[in-house]
């Protein structure tokens, strides 16, 4: 069976569903944070899938793929400035411990 | 053939390194592995032929977030309590359960318009023109430095000694 869109399209899928697992149920929020990075991913393959096999002459989907890694590199910097400041005011990156504005 | 053989063993590594990254309990451990998470998306990049972004993904992800993560982890040193599932696991798992079968339901009931064109190659220029060129996309182009010049501006200030 050759490869084609719908391989792609599925293991993308299964990536982000991964990740969103870990974004969901972990506690520690460096996890957290590596789990977006697995649905960046994720959503970046299928972008680059479609592009190659819809449009490709026009590579729409790898300029979409392009700036999501912009947007990519600036959430990773922020986020991890985030945690460092929370693990220093507050001694834990747990993210079920940090609850001062919890209901 | 050889193509298949190539999607087939970068699939492989690709989803155990991503379950390696979710449920290893030590957090280095899984840094090391969303490295190897991150190669092999850029390996699926090449089998697209877009030959740039496999590049770009190895420079931005490889080279830079993932140096960023671990310095994060060495910053915060909870390296020894490892990463434990918090209360919601069960329902995290059936919402994710659910999500994948809905999406992997609607994908193979699509008919897609797949074109019979072969892919460009390389992909460099095409997307220099699309980005910088006459009706191009220069004001998105414009605006994403914009963007990294905030964060970076905000990451500094965030973690400045008071």
């Amino acid at each position: 069976m050759s490869i084609g869109l719908e391989h792609y399209l599925i293991l993308s899928v299964i990536l982000f569903s991964i990740g969103l697992y870990g974004a969901l149920s972990k506690r520690n929020a460096i996890v957290i944070l590596m789990s977006i990075e697995i649905m960046l991913n994720a959503v970046n393959i299928a972008m680059v899938a479609f592009s190659r096999y819809i449009v490709p002459l026009l590579l729409t989907g790898q300029i979409f793929a392009i700036f999501i890694m912009v947007v990519a590199a600036a959430e990773a910097a922020v986020g991890l400035a985030i945690i460092i400041s929370i693990y220093r005011s507050r001694g834990t990156i747990d993210a079920t411990e940090v609850n001062l504005m919890k209901w | 053939m050889g193509f298949a053989v190539a999607f087939w063993i970068l699939a492989i590594v690709l989803i155990l390194s991503a379950l390696f990254v979710v449920f290893l309990r030590n957090v280095f451990r899984s840094a090391l592995c969303l490295i190897l998470c991150f190669l092999a998306v850029a390996g699926l990049f090449i089998t697209l032929s877009a030959d740039f972004l496999a590049a770009v993904q190895v420079l931005i992800y490889v080279g830079a977030i993932a140096i960023l993560i671990i310095l994060g982890i060495m910053l915060t040193r909870e390296v020894q309590r490892g990463s434990p599932a918090n209360r919601l696991r069960l329902p995290a798992f059936f919402v994710t359960v659910i999500f994948l079968g809905l999406v992997v339901f609607a994908i193979t009931n699509t008919q897609w318009q797949i074109a019979g064109v072969p892919p460009q190659e390389p992909t460099t220029s095409v997307l220099g023109l699309r980005l910088f060129g006459e009706g191009g996309l220069i004001l998105p182009v414009e605006i994403a430095p914009v963007l990294l010049l905030a964060a970076i501006l905000g990451a500094i200030v965030l973690v400045r000694e008071k």
